[in-house]
């Protein structure tokens, strides 16, 4: 039998619709390879008793032709989506062994479209990170090395579990969260699709929140379309999300043919960073001719506010964190480090369970919220946000997309950059400011630099803006042809 | 002006307290603030407790409209300014109670602003509370200290209820007021049926604010709004009745001057009430307590909504205790403390209304107040469980208007009403049982006839003493068996007797 | 605006997180250097600007007050709480609270 994992979700499900192969021969050949690929530490928990009941039942509804959407298209789900009676701990410590009673929104529409989960994915801890080092579980590893190198690289973070299975073909898709750029960055660094939809478009609901008004859930796939067709089923409205907004679902796989034609693409001119590598800034230029030959009109914008993103994010981030983590006191789930004294309890249980990175945010955004630094800190990041947004807006009002580069560079060794927080903190400077203002990005496959490593291209449209984005980068990805697989050293 | 009553006289000088309230009242809702769990009291450990309220990972907050109008309601009730565009902020601190790491309140930018209300203090003196504000906040669960030596076994069904907190100015004076302000806020609650005001379950408690000063410095602080004219105030929290929070006033403020006059000072800080001893001791350290970080909730978008939905809430209200006094005093005569006790309960005021209406207002308070109340109390009866309806008493008094009986007669009809006689028309009783107050002169002249032939040193008596009159008159109503008319009886006899 | 070590622990202590005495010195670099690096926003003319805490311009949606079934509702103290680390007959189960 031909090797169904180097298929599309779309050729999936035509193909088991068509009845050329069956649910279980798909998820067989997947959950094989997922088991030989344990050297990338994607996956951090396997699902197989309930996934092969998923994939009969898929099966058998193929059979009688009520085929849904994604009937039996095996996915790996980031272990920071709650999933019912599967353990779920954001890769951290202090989670360990919690096994929620209830299914994220995301998820639960995945499996109500005929999804098969394969097991939980590998992330940084509570999504706090650029480099999958933080998790408790050790990093994913790119599947992705430097030609002639052995050197182990990161698939980028925080969703480097997502982004590696989906690289090394381990899951058909996967499902990940962008706070800062965690579906873009490790997207790029592994020569996958992954969008970020607009903020309100994916229901928050049942996923371990970071910083809640940057969180949004997405997709990482190995197109456009097949990031299109999960968004269509992850995307709606919730009701139990007060921030999700209430808005028809458009069928985003149909605006994948629309073409560039006429579209106005804008560069934006101050993400042409001091010290940006030429092999880069090769690349966005390339890509930006190509959609000129497409027929899309390239406008220079400016967005001077851009270096005042990545600041504002590291406030308001860590903020809204060190208020969302306190439910983690050792109490109601996970680990307790015990102590007679309750407040000694919450201490000895927080410092040992959260990492390094998470304890650094927690203290960063206690900090910056404590009485006397509110308004200097928080209060400040927060105008300039509103600044940030605006002049966001205000590209939008002349350009459809903006173009740019995903990351600024490719995929680095693993402790390469963990000696210095603010260096990791600049994995983010591309994607950021989409989170800030809450409009929707997409990091696609753009080549590969000298050392034979993927480079991703981003393409942000404003909110709700998803089809456009989708239409753009898929005529992108059509006119760059990217075709090229990492070498299998892991198996 | 400082009046001499609220001074309060120390070794060194004379004091002065200065008290505010926090009370939080807890919403009639169904469901929690933010989640759809039940709100109801009384439930197993952990029973009412969805995982929002349990602050499972990746749970989220939907608010609850009906505690949205709630609060609205109530806020209109405090004749207080209404925002139409309010937001929830997280307070943040770790305590076993609060299973989110933080409350969900309102904090920059509360749902009802300034206010004022009227309070009775007693027959003469009613005075006027300022409101701060009033916002939306979710309760906390509860820690239960006494299931296990080294442990304490939390419930948090509690956990989420929507509390309103009704701030009010440092405006009162002296624990009278401060007690007075705390029946008044309970009384307009439960008017509006906002909160049920229950005290015994926790349904309405006070945070109450107390600091001295010196004679003289509340009006400097009146005069600059500078809040350092006043003492350091101390917080005793969750005072859960009327009398306690006067208790805690008079402790806190003989406490507080005792330990200035001894060349102490005040620490501002969190205390707790001792129901048993009717003191109050420090509660736990608070080395970080006030440091909060509230911050705008990243859950949750801002409150907002139209002048109509208020405007329609506001055509929804029912007549609230000041303007149903007034209207009592106006339409049925009664004095303004008179009618402050009867609108202090607003089924109260129902059933007098109920009596009263197209009837002598006056006779009717009297009845109510005295009669009735009186019987309820005796019994232990809530109005809403009275054996008398505002029908029955009614119907007594028209019988009484109408001369058909007499008061004393009305009085054994009530004792009927109660007892052999229950759920009957007062009219039938009298019909059935023949005490119709007899009128006819004819009987009763026979009857006078009578006691004073058979009394001639009586009507001797009278001659040079006419306050003797009475005794004639008592025994003509005995022959009569109380039926007869006291003022007709009394016009014959003067006749008869000859007495101007 | 740089922070000391005695603010560093005042700082982990109201986050609860405990941190060893030599841990303090390298974490106070730490934090040092990204606050120093986020001072940059002082640069910002901000005047007039309001803050931003969503990118959501709709008012907060209400639901209607009715028991819930499922997650959002009551009537489960199993599953409240299954996953704690202590519990006894549906209780929490924590160090004894002095207050
Ligand atoms: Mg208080
Ligand atoms: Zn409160």
């Amino acid at each position: 039998m031909a090797d169904l994992t180097t298929k599309t979700i779309a050729q999936l499900r035509d193909g088991m619709r068509a009845k050329e192969f069956s649910a279980a021969e798909v998820f067989d050949q997947y959950f094989t390879r997922a088991e030989n690929s344990r050297a990338l530490n994607a996956f951090v928990r396997f699902n197989v008793e309930l996934a092969w009941d998923q994939v009969k039942a898929s099966d058998e509804r193929i059979a009688k032709g009520e085929a849904r959407p994604l009937e039996g298209i095996p996915m790996g789900i980031k272990d920071l989506f709650c999933t019912e009676g599967l353990e779920t701990n954001a890769a951290s410590r202090i989670l360990y062994g919690f096994r929620p009673p209830y299914e994220s929104t995301v998820s639960q529409n995945l499996l109500d479209d005929g999804a098969v989960f394969m097991g939980k994915l590998n992330l940084d801890e509570f999504a706090m990170g650029s480099s999958n080092e933080t998790s408790a579980h050790g990093p994913a590893i790119n599947p992705w090395r430097r030609e002639g190198e052995e050197t182990k690289l990161t698939p980028g973070g925080s969703s480097g579990g997502s982004a590696a299975a989906v690289a090394a073909r381990l899951c058909a898709g996967a499902t990940a969260t962008d706070t800062g750029g965690s579906i873009r960055q490790p997207a790029a660094l592994t020569a996958t699709v992954g969008l970020k939809p607009t903020y309100g478009r994916c229901s928050r609901w049942g996923i371990v929140a970071f910083a809640s008004s940057l969180d949004q859930a997405g997709p990482i796939a190995k197109d456009v379309r097949d990031s299109a067709i999960l968004l269509n089923s992850m995307a709606g409205y919730d009701p139990k999300d007060s921030t999700s907004i209430d808005r028809p679902v458009p069928d985003y796989e149909q605006a994948i043919a629309g073409g560039v034609k006429g579209m106005k693409i804008g560069i934006p001119k101050e993400y042409r960073l001091d010290g940006m590598s030429q092999e880069i800034s090769d690349l966005w230029t390339k890509s930006a001719k190509l959609l000129e030959e497409q027929g899309a009109e390239i406008v220079e914008v400016s967005l001077p506010l851009t270096k005042y993103a990545l600041p504002v994010y590291y406030i308001v981030a860590p903020a809204e964190a060190s208020s969302n983590l306190a439910r983690y006191d050792g109490v109601k789930y996970g680990v307790r480090v015990e102590d007679d004294n309750i407040h000694e309890m919450y201490k000895k249980t927080r410092g040992e369970g959260f990492g390094a990175e998470v304890k650094r945010r927690l203290m960063i955004g206690t900090y910056v919220l404590s009485a006397g630094y509110y308004d200097a800190y928080y209060l400040r990041a927060q105008r300039v946000r509103k600044k940030i947004a605006m002049e966001m807006a205000a590209a939008f009002e002349q350009v459809d997309l903006l173009l740019t580069p995903s990351s600024p560079s490719a995929a680095f060794g693993l402790g390469e950059k963990s000696a210095d927080p603010i260096e990791m903190y600049l994995n983010d400077v591309f994607t950021v400011t989409a989170n800030l203002a809450g409009v929707p990005g997409i990091s696609i496959p753009g080549g590969l630099d000298a050392q034979g490593l993927p480079l991703g291209l981003q393409l942000i449209a404003p909110a709700f803006g998803e089809e456009t984005m989708i239409r753009g980068a898929a005529a992108l990805e059509e006119a760059i042809g990217f075709n090229a697989q990492p070498t299998e050293w892991w198996r | 002006m400082t009046e001499q009553r609220n001074l309060l006289r120390g070794e060194t000088g004379d004091w002065e307290v200065v008290i505010g309230l926090e009370v939080h009242a807890q919403v009639t809702s169904n469901t929690k603030l933010f989640s759809g769990s039940s709100a109801a009291y009384g439930a197993g450990p952990n029973e009412n407790v969805s995982l929002v309220d349990a602050a499972m990972p990746g749970m989220l907050p939907v608010i609850n409209q009906f505690c949205v109008e709630q609060a609205i309601k109530t806020g209109l009730g405090l004749n207080a300014k209404i925002h139409l565009w309010s937001r929830f902020d997280r307070k943040n601190y770790f305590y076993p109670d609060l299973p989110q790491g933080y409350q969900i309140s309102q904090y920059k930018d509360p749902i009802v602003g300034e206010g004022e209300i009227e309070v009775e203090l007693d027959a003469e003196r009613t005075i006027k509370v300022g409101i701060e504000r009033l916002h939306l906040e979710q309760d906390a669960g509860k820690s239960i200290h006494d299931l296990a030596p080294k442990e304490s076994y939390v419930d948090l069904n509690r956990s989420g209820v929507a509390l309103m907190e009704i701030v009010s100015k440092p405006e009162m004076r002296s624990a009278e007021e401060a007690s007075a302000y705390f029946g008044k806020l309970r009384t307009i609650v439960r008017y509006l049926g906002t909160c049920d005001g229950n005290m015994d379950q926790g349904s309405m408690r006070a945070d109450v604010n107390v600091s001295v000063c010196r004679a003289g410095n509340y009006a400097k602080f009146v005069e600059t709004g500078d809040f350092s004219h006043l003492g350091t105030r101390t917080e005793t929290k969750n005072v859960n009745s009327i009398r306690f929070v006067r208790q805690v006033v008079d402790y806190e403020a003989r406490r507080q001057i005792q330990v200035l006059e001894a060349g102490g000072t005040i620490d501002q800080e969190t205390r707790l009430f001792d129901v048993k001893t009717g003191e109050t001791r420090t509660m736990r350290s608070k080395e970080d307590a006030h440091d909060y970080r509230y911050f705008p909730d990243p859950d949750l978008l801002p409150l907002e909504f139209s002048q109509e939905f208020v405007d329609r809430i506001a055509a929804s209200l029912p007549e609230l205790p000041d303007a149903k006094k007034h209207r009592f005093v106006e339409e049925y005569g009664l004095s303004s403390y008179d009618a402050a006790v009867l609108v202090a309960d607003k089924d109260k005021a129902t059933y007098f209304e109920g009596v009263a209406s197209g009837r002598d207002g006056k006779l009717a308070s009297s009845w109510v107040t005295t009669e009735l109340f009186g019987m309820l109390n005796k019994e232990g009866l809530e109005i809403t469980e009275s054996p008398i309806s505002a029908e029955q008493l009614g119907g007594l008094i028209d019988l009484i208007s109408d001369e058909t009986i007499s008061g004393k007669i009305a009085k054994q009809v009530f004792e009927l009403m109660l007892d052999e006689d229950k759920g009957k028309a007062p009219k039938d009783i009298v019909e059935a049982r023949g005490l119709k107050q007899v009128t006819d002169t004819g009987a009763l002249e026979a009857a006078a006839d009578k006691i004073i032939a058979a009394n001639p040193e009586q009507v001797a008596k009278v001659k040079d003493k006419p306050k003797a009159l009475g005794w004639f008159v008592g025994q003509v109503m005995k022959e009569t068996g109380g039926k007869a008319n006291p003022q007709a009886v009394n016009a014959i006899l003067k006749k008869k007797l000859g007495v101007e | 605006m740089s922070l000391d070590e005695s603010t560093v622990k005042k700082v982990a202590n109201l986050a609860r997180i405990a941190i060893a005495d030599e841990e303090v010195p390298h974490l106070m670099n730490e934090l040092n250097g990204i606050l120093g690096w986020i001072e940059q926003l002082q640069e910002v003319d901000i005047e007039g600007v309001e803050a931003m805490t969503s990118s959501v311009e709709v008012a907060l949606p209400m639901r209607d007050d009715v028991l819930a079934d499922g997650p959002t509702g009551g009537g489960q103290p199993q599953a409240v709480t299954k996953n704690a680390p202590k519990s006894d007959d549906h209780f929490f189960v924590v160090p004894k609270v002095v207050e």
